[in-house]
């Protein structure tokens, strides 16, 4: 049996992690320097394509041509997801059902970034134990549909991964505590990540994990938080300097991350400080924890109607729940706990990292599948309705949610029309009675019934969902035995042939290969600089000496003659003696902002009278 | 193979729910597809099916009241949901109280609520689910005690009962979930019973 590892694909950041066979026990693998967590963003320059930390420095400086929570996008179509392209600084155009993201003169689909990740987290693997590594199991939001699951396994495979198993991140999460921690009785799992939430109930007994229920929302995560973070400054901004940077590209993404940063660090303190230097001004401002909660209570406030319908559909009373879990960076605000904590009435448990939980159990089920872990079973259920258009658009259930999979439901089906050879079935899930009101998952055409009067053939469909959630379809005529060919058209996904289509395509976007990634990195370095400098300049050029003015401007200019070579140290050596030419200026220009805080005038009006 | 044959199950209604779930998961470590990962593909295919089929069992029994469905449709002979999707029509006996209702309902749905009218229709819910829950409970109980009791000659007029039951429980949730609905309420805080 071959090496299976397990990958949590996030929003925000992914890890690869497996099982090490000495301890039994599953760890991350890092990489080279010892980081566990691969952001999710992939950047596409012209010296090449770059991917996790070095791409999310890309962010600002290219926010045009680098993806970066694509998560959200995979196996949606554009009405899915129109609302908040606003947000996204990259294009994103409908194309045949599903999105594409346009990066100059060229198109890639959601599936293609996600399998850059994945190669990454590939390569990393395959550093790690010096040997090929081609199957994985990958985890997904719960409450992922069709599309969005068959879109994670096309991924899987543009990347040269066998996907042997898609499972649900909660589930996964559960795997991780394992015996150990939790004990039997039911246990109550509560994501929240980067873009998704989830809730899942499951009962753990003997060794076996049932889940009874799972609901949640795949566009609800951190990135909601620091959007409404953002668009709180926009126009704290607007009334404090006079400008709306909502359309400038750049500054949303120095925004973006600075939201993120400041949430982040309020999870821990009280208040903090956040500094945004733009070209014309810097920006202070002092966020209180209590400030946040205000803008971010309504979006915690809606997983909560999810965590009481699951706990309805399992058929118990939140005093049922035994053990609380937490699951996904997002758990980390203090707002989210405290709602977690009352709907339960549970303190939630948190030993493990909620940004590694996840990789941790899908490597425990990767070694299940590997046969090195027989005592442990995992039963996992479809969270949405599968049902088939019928007359007047009414949905028929064939599959209702939170049954256990694999399941498989017969129908029969005939025609309506003498001569008839053709008959169309479109499938959908979702919880509405209309099946314009739910997601169309695919047309299914089953052809080369034999002509016979209307009615009279007989041709029984069996949909079967897999172990990984994802559909089969199987048709047969029953009076003459034949199986029944089927095409299926799926409404917003990738057909066969375009997956391999993009296998071929997929190496002209393998990452750059470590020199050109590092030169790329230096070139990016001094362009920061550069743009830093010439900002200090604008701002604070007429606080400095026409001495050290002359001094910095020849080191800027140098710095410029060296970016243009392909000397990686060269670059360095002349980025650091730009960064020591204007020490005394970044010190001159604290002290004035310092100065005008004090004062209570702005910083940047103090730079701007200068 | 009946769902009542998968576990080595007499047809009958009386199911001790935890011996059903302990031979669930013993089954379950058998046949699920996990543990037949590196099988020959025709093995797998099996393992799929056969924990296909022990999924669907389960479900069909776990609950008594789903066990009391799937019953009646095995006895009668319809392997699928034919006529699941049609509405189900009002018993005898609640005709009349269920035409006021109705036209309540009509009302509240052409011109909106006043707070008398929410009132009453709130307490015909109320009168609804409490008769929702007794006619469960009569299912579920001496029906079902009945039909396990039955000799071969009496099985037909229990299980006449048992269906009519089910359709009266049926048409009692449908007006129950329209109730809630003109009333603005999720239905989901009455649950009951784990959904089928």
């Amino acid at each position: 049996m071959s090496r299976i590892v397990g990958i949590d694909l996030g929003t925000t950041n992914s890890l690869v992690a497996y099982v090490d066979e000495k301890t039994g026990l599953p760890r991350v693998i890092p990489d080279r320097d010892g980081r566990a967590l691969l952001p999710s963003v992939v950047a596409f320059t012209p010296d090449g394509v770059l991917v996790g930390e070095p791409a999310k420095r890309q962010l600002v400086r290219r926010p045009e041509t680098t993806v970066y929570s694509v998560k959200r996008l995979m196996g949606r179509g554009y009405e899915d997801v129109k609302d908040e392209l606003c947000y996204l600084p990259f294009k994103v155009h409908p194309c045949e059902g599903i999105v594409k993201i346009e990066i100059g003169d060229r198109e890639v689909t959601p599936p293609e970034v996600s399998a850059i990740v994945l190669r990454s987290l590939k390569e990393r693997a395959e550093a790690w134990f010096d040997e090929p590594v081609e199957k994985a199991v990958v985890t997904v939001p719960a409450y992922f549909n069709d599309s969005q699951r068959q879109a994670t396994k096309d991924a899987g495979r543009i990347a040269g991964l066998d996907v042997v198993r898609i499972v649900n991140e909660p589930t996964a999460a559960s795997l991780a505590y394992g015996l150990h921690r939790l004990k039997d009785g039911v246990v109550a799992v509560y994501d929240l990540g980067g873009g998704t939430f989830d809730v899942s109930i499951l009962r753990v007994k003997d060794g076996v994990f049932e889940v009874l229920a799972t609901n949640g929302n795949t566009h609800l995560g951190g990135d909601d938080f620091d959007r409404a973070i953002v668009l709180w400054l926009l126009d704290d901004i607007r009334e404090t300097h006079g400008v709306y940077l909502g359309r400038d590209n750049e500054a949303m993404q120095e925004l973006r991350l600075a939201a993120e940063a400041a949430k982040i660090r309020l999870s821990g303190e009280e208040r903090t400080t956040l500094t945004i230097p733009f070209d014309a001004f810097t920006y202070h401002r002092d966020i209180a924890r209590a400030d946040v909660e205000r803008l971010i209570d309504r979006l915690v406030e809606s997983t909560l109607a999810p965590c009481r319908v699951a706990l309805a559909d399992a058929g118990l009373a939140p005093s049922d729940v035994g053990e609380v879990v937490l699951v996904g960076g997002s758990t980390r605000v203090p707002l989210v706990r405290r709602r977690v904590q009352e709907v339960f009435g549970r303190t939630p448990h948190s030993q493990l990292n909620p940004d590694e939980v996840v990789a941790l159990g899908a490597a425990v089920q990767a070694h299940i599948l590997a046969g090195g872990i027989t005592n442990l079973l995992l039963l996992d259920v479809t969270p949405l309705s599968l049902g088939i258009e019928t007359l007047g658009g009414i949905v028929s259930v064939l599959i209702p949610r939170n049954t256990t999979i694999p399941t498989s439901a017969r129908e029969m089906f005939t025609t309506s029309v003498d001569g008839q050879t053709v008959v169309d079935l479109h499938v959908v899930q979702g919880e509405r009675e209309l099946a314009r009101d739910c997601r169309s998952l695919a047309r299914f055409e089953l052809s080369g019934v034999d002509p016979m009067p209307a009615g009279l053939p007989k041709i029984e469909v069996t949909f079967l969902i897999d172990a990984n959630g994802i559909l089969q379809v199987a048709a047969r005529e029953l009076r003459t035995g034949k199986t029944a060919a089927i095409e299926v058209k799926p409404t917003y996904g990738l057909s066969d042939a375009d997956v391999a289509r993009m296998v071929e395509e997929s190496f002209a976007y393998a990452e750059a290969d470590v020199e050109a990634r590092l030169l790329i990195e230096a070139r990016n370095e001094a362009d920061t600089v550069l743009t830093h400098v010439a900002r200090a300049l604008r701002q604070g050029g007429g606080l400095v000496t026409a001495e050290e003015r002359e001094r910095i401007d020849a080191a800027l200019a140098e710095l410029r003659r060296a970016r243009a070579t392909d000397v990686r140290d060269l670059i360095h050596e002349k980025t650091t003696a730009l960064n020591r030419a204007t020490e005394h200026l970044a010190e001159v220009m604290m002290d004035a902002a310092l100065k005008g805080a004090l004062g209570s005038k702005r910083a940047a009006e103090i730079i701007e009278s200068q | 193979m009946s769902h009542f044959e998968v576990f080595g199950l007499p047809r009958r209604l009386a199911v001790d729910t935890a011996e059903l779930r302990r031979k669930f998961y013993a089954l379950s470590r058998r046949w699920h597809p996990d543990f037949h990962q590196a099988a020959p593909a025709g093995a797998q295919a099996r393992a799929l099916e056969e924990s296909a089929r022990l999924n669907a069992a389960y479900r069909a029994l776990r609950d008594p009241i789903a066990r009391v469905d799937y019953l009646v449709r095995l006895e009668e002979g319809r392997e699928t949901r034919e006529g699941a999707d049609q509405k189900p029509k009002a018993p005898p006996e609640l005709l009349a109280e269920m035409f006021e209702i109705q036209e309540a309902l009509e009302e509240a749905k052409a011109g909106g609520l006043d707070d008398a009218g929410r009132r009453g229709l709130g307490a015909d819910r109320d009168r609804l689910l409490a008769r929702l829950h007794a006619e469960e409970a009569r299912l579920t109980g001496p029906l079902s005690a009945a039909w396990d009791a039955s000799a071969a000659a009496a099985r037909p007029q229990a299980l006449a009962a048992l269906k009519q039951a089910l359709a009266t429980r049926a048409y009692l949730r449908t007006v129950i979930d329209d109730l809630n609905e003109a009333l603005g309420e999720q239905a989901d805080g009455h649950v009951t019973h784990r959904r089928h």
